[in-house]
């Protein structure tokens, strides 16, 4: 791995899990969603796109996808996508400390089990 | 019609993977196409914008993750992050499977055995309460 791709790839990672997570806080803000029908779920997203969380997510997001596309430019699909993976451990702790959710030793299990197989995904 | 809670979140998943795969390997597609980023100067920064955002494949990889992000949306509304994030890793067995038979992208043993724990590490977050935070 060049240090041009490890750079964009935590460019990548950090954009992304961050903003993910402020969608979630934006989404958690507005409550569940109970009616599927088009015109709620579109008074739904117009109420998500005003608050403050959701601008914060999409200005994240944007660099998580321009800095996505430079790396798919020059590096194989197959690599980029399994190796932003890690994003799912800064999710982790991200959900924990900043949403407060309660991550049982089985969520924890599956997280260390998911950024394991993205070491050897790199490493291959 | 009143889903449980486990299913309308499975349902949500199954379209995410479905509109990250497609959206991660259209994407691929038109920057394949258009090459190796090279910017030295404002006008190269200028002409890649151009050829980007007029690439057939760029504007459908768009559509589909504006579609995967409405559904990301809906389904955070109840459930965690920390389940929907690892749970939609189903992505990382379609997206190298289609990197490999679609586009001829060649895929070592060893990112296999990766794509195969990170697999057994969704499983096993799959089997958690989708919501630690939904207040009945």
């Amino acid at each position: 791995m060049t240090l041009r791709t490890a750079l964009f790839l935590a460019i990548t990672v950090l954009a992304n899990s961050g903003g993910e997570i402020a969608v979630t806080r934006a989404m958690k803000d507005i409550g569940e969603i109970k009616d599927f029908k088009l015109a709620a779920l579109l008074t739904v997203f117009k109420r998500a796109f005003h608050s403050g969380w959701m601008r914060l997510a999409i200005g994240l997001l944007a660099v998580g996808f321009f800095s996505l596309l430079a790396l798919l430019s020059w590096a194989d699909v197959s690599f980029v996508i399994p190796a932003t993976a890690s994003t799912y451990v800064v999710g982790g702790l991200g959900a924990k400390f900043l949403l407060g959710e309660r991550l049982s030793p089985a969520r924890w299990a599956g997280i260390v089990l998911v950024s394991v197989g993205v070491a050897l995904v790199c490493a291959g | 019609m009143v889903f449980s809670l486990r299913l309308k979140t499975y349902i949500f998943l199954v379209l995410i993977v479905l509109f990250s795969s497609s959206g991660n390997i259209f994407l691929s597609q038109g920057m394949k196409q258009i090459g190796a980023v090279r910017v030295g100067s404002a006008k190269d920064l200028v002409r890649l914008f151009v050829e980007i955002f007029s690439n057939g494949w760029i504007w459908m990889g768009i559509a589909a993750l504006l579609l995967f992000l409405g559904c990301f949306m809906v389904v955070l509304s109840w459930a965690d992050y920390s389940f929907i994030s690892p749970a939609s890793a189903s992505t990382y067995i379609v997206v190298p499977l289609v990197g490999h038979f679609l586009l001829g992208e060649k895929v070592p043993p060893l990112h296999w055995v990766g794509i195969m724990i990170i697999c057994v590490g969704v499983g096993l977050v799959r089997h958690t309460a989708p919501s630690t935070t939904r207040k009945e």
